[in-house]
Parts: C-alpha cells; sequence; structure tokens
C-alpha cells in the first residue's frame, strides 16, 4: 500500500514538472499573471480608493466580496467548532 | 523560605514566575500593536486578518502562561463571541448599507449620501470599516478555537 | 540540467508538494494526513507568491502623494493580487485546520484510536 502510494506521488510529481516547462521563469516581468488584471490595479488603485497599499486597497474594495465570504467562512469554522466538541450540558 | 517551597509545590507543571510575570507585562503591549496592524493597514503591512491575529494571540499566551480559566477571566467566551458575531455583522452591514443607498454591494462611495466627505475618501474609510470588522471577527475565531480545541470544548482545563 | 536551473522554483514546489501528498495518502495516522495537507497547501501558496515576483521591483505599498502627481511605474511594484489572494487562502487554511482538528478529538472521543485501520475495524463490527 505504502509502495503505491509512493509510486502515485513520484508520477504526479512527474506530471507536475512536466506541466511547469511552459511556466514563465522566475521574476518575469512579462508573465501572464503580471500583464492582466495586476496592471489596472497597480496603475489605478491609488487614484481610485487613495489607499497606499495595494494588497489593502485590492483586499478590501475590488475584492470585497471574497473578503466578506472569506469572513462569513472562518465565523462557520469557529461555530462548527464549538458545535463539534461542546457536550451537552450534564443535568 | 517554607512559604516559597509551598507556592512551588502547589503550583502546577510548567507555570513559572517569571513567564507569568513577562506574560502579565507583555500582554497589553500585544494588544496595542495589534490595534495599530488593524487600523494602519492602509500605510503599512498589516490590515484586519494579521491584527485580528495578533489580538487572538494575546488571549492564547495568557491561556498558555496561566491556564485557561485566567484567560477566560479576561475575556469571556460570551464576550468574545458577541465580538466575533459583531465583526462579522460590520463587514455585512456596511454592503447592506451601500446597496441601500442606492450603490452596488460594497460599493463604498455610495456612502457619500449619509456624511458627504467624498466619494474617493469613502472608499479609503470604507476599507477601513470592513477591516476593523474582519479584525473582530477574526479576534474571536482564533481565541475561540484554541479555547475549544485545547480543553476538548469543556472550557475548564486547557494544555 | 538547464531546465532545472532555469525554473528551480517550480521543483521546489512540487517536490514539497509531493511529500504532502504522499503523507496525505501513504500514512495511516489521521493526524499525520492532516499535517500532510498543511504542507500541501505551503506549496501551493509558494507557487502563487513566486507568480508574483518580478525582478527588481518593490513592495507594494507606493507613496500616496507622488502616485497621485505622476502614476505608478508597472514594472517597479510586485504583483499585488497573488498576495491578496494568498492572504484569504491562509486564512480560510486556518479555519480548515480547525475545523478538522474538532472533527479528529470527536473521532478520539469516540473510537479512541487515531489510527485508519483500527477505525476501520471498529466499524465493521
Amino acid at each position: 500500500m505504502k509502495a503505491l502510494a509512493l509510486v502515485a506521488s513520484l508520477v504526479t510529481g512527474a506530471i507536475l514538472l512536466y506541466g511547469t516547462m511552459d511556466f514563465p521563469a522566475w521574476g518575469d516581468p512579462q508573465s501572464p499573471a503580471a500583464t492582466h488584471l495586476a496592471t489596472y490595479f497597480i496603475e489605478n488603485a491609488v487614484e481610485e480608493t487613495h489607499v497606499p497599499n495595494l494588497v489593502t486597497a485590492v483586499l478590501g474594495d475590488y475584492r470585497g466580496y471574497d473578503t466578506m465570504f472569506e469572513t462569513v467562512v472562518i465565523y462557520c469554522a469557529g461555530l462548527a467548532v464549538i458545535s463539534v466538541l461542546r457536550r451537552s450540558r450534564k443535568p | 523560605m517554607k512559604e516559597v517551597r509551598a507556592r512551588a509545590e502547589g503550583r502546577k507543571i510548567g507555570e513559572s514566575l517569571i513567564i507569568q510575570t513577562a506574560v502579565r507585562i507583555l500582554v497589553p503591549f500585544i494588544q496595542i500593536f495589534g490595534l495599530y496592524v488593524i487600523v494602519h493597514g492602509h500605510y503599512s503591512p498589516g490590515g484586519g486578518f494579521q491584527g485580528g491575529v495578533i489580538l487572538g494571540a494575546s488571549f492564547v499566551l495568557l491561556a498558555l502562561a496561566y491556564d485557561l480559566k485566567f484567560s477566560l477571566t479576561h475575556m469571556s467566551e460570551r464576550v468574545n463571541l458577541i465580538f466575533g458575531n459583531c465583526g462579522a455583522l460590520i463587514f455585512v452591514g456596511t454592503g447592506v448599507l451601500t446597496a441601500l443607498f442606492g450603490g452596488l454591494f460594497l460599493d463604498y462611495s455610495a456612502l457619500d449620501k449619509l456624511i458627504p466627505l467624498g466619494p474617493i475618501e469613502w472608499r479609503s474609510f470604507g476599507i477601513f470599516i470592513v477591516e476593523v470588522g474582519v479584525g473582530l471577527a477574526v479576534m474571536s475565531i482564533m481565541a475561540s478555537l484554541f479555547w475549544d480545541l485545547s480543553s476538548d470544548g469543556e472550557l475548564d482545563e486547557g494544555l | 540540467m538547464e531546465l532545472i536551473v532555469a525554473k528551480y522554483n517550480y521543483w521546489i514546489y512540487v517536490v514539497l508538494m509531493m511529500v504532502g501528498f504522499y503523507a496525505m495518502i501513504g500514512k495511516r495516522n489521521l493526524v499525520k494526513k492532516l499535517i500532510g495537507m498543511n504542507i500541501f497547501q505551503t506549496a501551493i501558496i509558494l507557487l502563487f507568491i513566486s507568480a508574483g515576483v518580478k525582478h527588481g521591483s518593490k513592495i507594494p505599498i507606493v507613496d500616496k502623494y507622488e502616485a497621485l502627481e505622476k502614476g505608478v511605474d508597472v514594472a517597479s511594484i510586485v504583483n499585488p493580487l497573488p498576495h491578496v489572494l494568498m492572504l484569504t487562502a491562509i486564512v480560510v487554511g486556518i479555519a480548515v485546520t480547525g475545523v478538522a482538528l474538532a472533527i479528529l478529538l470527536r473521532i478520539y472521543r469516540e473510537y479512541g484510536t487515531l489510527e485508519e485501520d483500527e477505525i476501520l475495524e471498529k466499524l465493521g463490527k
């Protein structure tokens, strides 16, 4: 069973490494991740929100929906932990 | 001398006077730093998540240095959960308020009709309100996770 | 060999990810599976953060008044988007770990063990 797991992880790793052949090099300013949407945020975020920290501007304003439901997720996690672990009160 | 030895024997394993005194002095500064990280998130690395985790860690530190009961006297579970509810409510309430004032959901510039500061300043200020909400929720959940997981849900005796 | 040196960062993430993957499917202890999941998640976070790096760029905190007057040079600032995504991913990861630990505690309370085959044995009766 452990040999099977080892083979599976090695094969998956080889496939993933084959996939990285097409990936951009380290620190490439022309990589696809840096050219589409991030350009807009870097150029316009300070002008539109007056927040110098771009991460906060994107987190709180442009991706506010994402952050809101993420707060809901951790809130639900806290409630889940309490309701899974709490025993019913002894009489 | 006898008194000191009696106190040392009555103490549980892992409790030390040096650590307890240091933690007692340190915890207010940790909480001030957590608040600073939350409210200074616009101008430096930081924000609601990071500051909330620091605030929650101060209660975890109290629970580790003393015991679980002691940290619960500083922040009872009831108050803690009220804080968490308020945090989530502040975030969602801000979104609902913007929708009520005629903007899109979470479009803070619509709040300009409530207090005229200018739409761009409101976008900056709206992020601040939302970050405070996130910080409260994260602080409450972090402390609550530690209390419940370390005491197996009993909240009587921790690690 | 040149390929390895040119993209060595991806090799690190793939190795880390496979360590986590092996721990998730090969180990019998549920806590070790959870640790493997956390390692897997760390590899993904590192992959995303490395996607935002640009050569010779600064952190994504700019001078407000300078930026309002002259605008911001895109090439001089790292990509802030992966940072935002991974900030939320880390917090969600903590939430997932918390819930998983709670469920593990409950399993231990119910069956008295965290070994997978022993639990299956007790379930099969």
